[in-house]
């Protein structure tokens, strides 16, 4: 570690950059962050996109470089690395609520989850009513990370976080 | 061995980005808004998975060259897309079609390239399958709903089928460069692919009531970069603004 910064006081600071797609949760939170480490006086910081085109990447690499500037950490080197493969499986039960809150369903574990991209219907709860009563419009959503689907109670469209 | 791997990754790497580019063109013109967006999610998943490839491949070759120099900076005969990746979009059960076949020969290939002996390349075939997997479920249930629809959507579908037949064969040829790389474990034997891609294929036709076409003629030529037609219009298009303003940043 360097000798001004430890690697939890690093970690503390890079939970207040939340996904630039879905601002209530951080990239901690999501799993993207994987590493910090120290090289001489470099800060690696290793990061694994959700999806191979994720375009928010880029952003979050610039966000990281801006908070570690502020704490006057300057050399700065983002990797991005591939394995393992993301898997919302990582996404940590508070920020699944957090997600829930926000409108978006969260995912649920990838083994159970998969059968209701794949065509298998499983109870999806409507995260504005809770009812079970839900149906899917199309498995690609506004992002690349997100399904639609609509409530046949409320009637309202909402996103679900598809599992990965 | 290392220009061989170079050579391999951009048959991976072209296929991806170009047929990428291809679905791309669909942004804003989709048959419905459902569609529209799930064709553009699933070229950006293409698209990533290109600049994945294409990166390491610019790491193999070690001449400096970075992903968007391969991208933009080639010409016409230096791609190495298979032939069906080029091919216009046409209506959209041809791009279904289209779609469906790709999909279909991504999926097995990915599948193998998991166990790929190259670290580099068995993460990259990990993290593509799973996304692959969902655009394959996209396109099989379209085969379904257009194959096994109105006598004018069958109709279409299977004449999107049966003019993209043709450059099928080609998916599974095989040359010194894959024979380079099964040896070492890095490539798969595509005899296995083939086998897989066949089974589903019919599978999924006689479900939606198409005929397997019976065309023998067999189009061939993306791995000597004999492309068709179609390619230049695309990478005039695609490579238009990076050569106009080279080095441009925003």
């Amino acid at each position: 570690m360097s000798r001004t910064h430890s690697q939890e006081q690093i970690f503390k600071l890079l939970s207040e950059i939340p996904d630039p797609e879905i601002p209530v949760i951080n990239i901690i939170e999501l799993g993207i962050l994987r590493e910090v480490k120290f090289v001489d006086e470099v800060c690696i910081v290793v990061i694994t996109p959700t999806y191979t085109g994720c375009p928010a990447m880029k952003v979050i690499e610039d966000d990281i470089r801006i908070k570690l500037k502020e704490i006057g950490i300057e050399q700065v080197k983002v990797e991005l690395v591939l394995s393992p493969a993301w898997t919302t499986d990582w996404i940590s039960d508070v920020a699944k609520e957090k997600l829930r809150a926000y409108g978006i369903a969260p995912p649920d574990h990838s083994s159970v989850d998969k059968k209701v991209l794949l065509g298998k219907a499983r109870d999806l709860k409507c995260p504005l009513c809770g009812s079970i009563h839900t149906e899917m419009i199309s498995q690609f959503g506004s992002t690349a990370c997100k399904a639609l689907f609509r409530c046949l109670d409320c009637k309202e469209p909402f996103d679900y976080f598809k599992c990965l | 061995m290392k220009e061989a791997k170079f050579e391999y990754l951009l048959r991976l790497g072209d296929s991806s980005l170009i047929i990428g580019h291809r679905l791309s063109e669909w942004c804003g013109h989709g048959p419905i808004l459902e569609e529209d967006i799930a064709l553009i999610n699933i070229a950006l998943d293409f698209v990533g998975n290109a600049t994945s490839l294409l990166s390491y491949a610019g790491d193999v070759e070690g001449k400096g060259r970075n992903e968007d120099d391969l991208a933009f900076m080639r010409g016409e005969r230096e791609f190495r897309n298979l032939l069906i990746t080029e091919q216009p979009n046409g209506d959209y059960a041809n791009t279904i079609a289209r779609q469906f076949l790709f999909d279909t020969y991504m999926y097995f290939l990915y599948e193998e390239l998991k166990s790929s002996k190259d670290e580099t390349i068995a993460a990259i075939a990990v993290k593509s399958h799973k996304e692959i997997t969902y655009h394959l479920r996209h396109t099989s249930e379209w085969m379904l709903r257009l194959g096994d629809g109105t006598a004018e959507s069958h109709e279409r579908l299977q004449n999107g089928l049966n003019d993209l037949w043709m450059f099928t064969s080609e998916m599974f040829d095989m040359d010194e460069v894959d024979a380079i790389l099964i040896k070492e474990g890095i490539a798969p034997d595509l005899t296995k692919v083939k086998a897989s891609w066949e089974k589903r294929v019919h599978e999924v036709l006689a479900e939606a009531t198409l005929q397997i076409p019976t065309t023998t003629f067999k189009q061939k030529g993306s791995k000597e970069g004999k492309h068709s037609e179609h390619l230049g219009f695309l990478l005039a298009e695609m490579q238009y603004v990076h050569r106009a303003y080279p080095g441009a940043k925003w």
